[in-house]
């Protein structure tokens, strides 16, 4: 009998071993970023700006030309590239404490000016790389290496809302956060990362697409249990969804 | 007849069980060996070729180290 290839590894990325953690979703946000550009056929034009954090050598990973960015500059240095070549299609690679701490200011004002490029922003809760110590965006009660008792609004604030603080900028085209816990949630963020991509090969403005993601290491819990952990606790305090579509649903 | 079947790349797979877990047929299992990094890998165990090739494991894999293969279903008509 004979047997077609239906699913293999997408040409965008280079065959390189990821360097995450076991059952880290960074992996998954990797492949469908990669077949959204196989799709799109942007490979040979798509430049990726890597940041700091686990994903810095994000750009060894891709089949893509790349750079990595200052911390938290990722999204400065994609709109000099876009400026200078507006041919090109640039995106961002951000994790939670490079987009949402040392970027605040970049991400916002790259948002508010509508920068013709993309950003996917992984939301973990935790600093991963360093060693989990507190990001902007951890839960509230959640114990980290510099919150050992537990997150405080008190002493450490609320947790910031990303997608909620840029969904009132103009600039923005297209705007969502979503997971990947699940099959379904995988193919809805496929379509979410193509929208985001859209967004700037139709000159609409700035995309990003939120994915609440798992930190098994930094969490200190096995992967599965860590899935299950952002099924109670991530949804509920980051509810999912579309922000901003001013992409449409054509193809 | 299988309708499908999958082939894991054992140097690249971590072990975490992300495949085993959305495994709707619960045919994926762990290796009893190590690969070079030291993990179990992940292996496919299918003997009553339950396999429907719905690529579940391969979304889920944080790895990419799934092939999924599906079989080629004939046309009608062409069986003669």
């Amino acid at each position: 009998m004979e047997y077609n290839v239906i699913y293999k590894m997408p040409d965008a990325l280079s065959k390189k071993p990821f360097t995450y953690c076991p059952g880290c979703h960074h992996g998954i946000v990797h492949r469908l970023v990669a077949e959204v550009i196989d799709e799109l056929g942007i490979r040979e034009k798509t430049i990726i700006v890597a940041p700091v954090g686990c994903s810095v050598f994000a750009y060894e990973f891709f089949n893509l030309d790349g750079t990595v960015a200052p911390h938290g500059r990722a999204t400065a240095v994609a709109t000099g590239m876009k400026r200078a070549n507006p041919d090109l299609v640039v995106f961002t690679y951000q994790g939670d404490g490079d987009l949402a701490a040392i970027g605040t200011a970049e991400t916002i004002h790259t948002a508010n000016r509508g920068e013709r490029v993309t950003t996917i922003f992984i939301n973990n809760a935790i600093y991963g790389m360093t060693g989990g110590q507190m990001a902007p965006t951890t839960l509230l009660g959640m114990k980290t290496t510099t919150s050992p008792y537990g997150r405080s609004p008190e002493r450490e604030g609320y947790p910031v809302h990303v997608c909620e603080i840029l969904k009132e900028l103009k600039g923005v085209a297209f705007l969502a956060r979503t997971k990947v816990t699940t099959p379904k949630d995988v193919l809805t963020t496929k379509k979410y990362i193509k929208k985001a991509f859209l967004a700037q090969i139709k000159n609409l403005g700035y995309g990003l697409v939120e994915v609440l993601s798992t930190c098994p290491t930094n969490w200190g819990v096995p992967p599965i249990k860590a899935m299950q952990w952002l099924e109670h606790n991530m949804v509920v305090e980051y509810p999912l969804g579309v922000f901003v579509d001013k992409v449409g649903e054509d193809k | 007849m299988k309708r499908g079947y999958i082939e894991i790349d054992r140097e690249r797979c971590k072990g975490c069980g992300l495949c085993i877990n959305v495994c709707p047929q619960k045919i994926i299992r762990f290796s009893e060996q190590f690969n070079t990094k030291g993990y179990h890998p992940a292996e496919q165990y299918d003997p009553e070729g339950r396999c429907t090739a719905c690529g579940f494991c391969y979304m889920m894999c944080p790895d990419v180290c799934i092939t999924v293969y599906k079989i080629v279903q004939p046309v009608r008509g062409d069986a003669k």
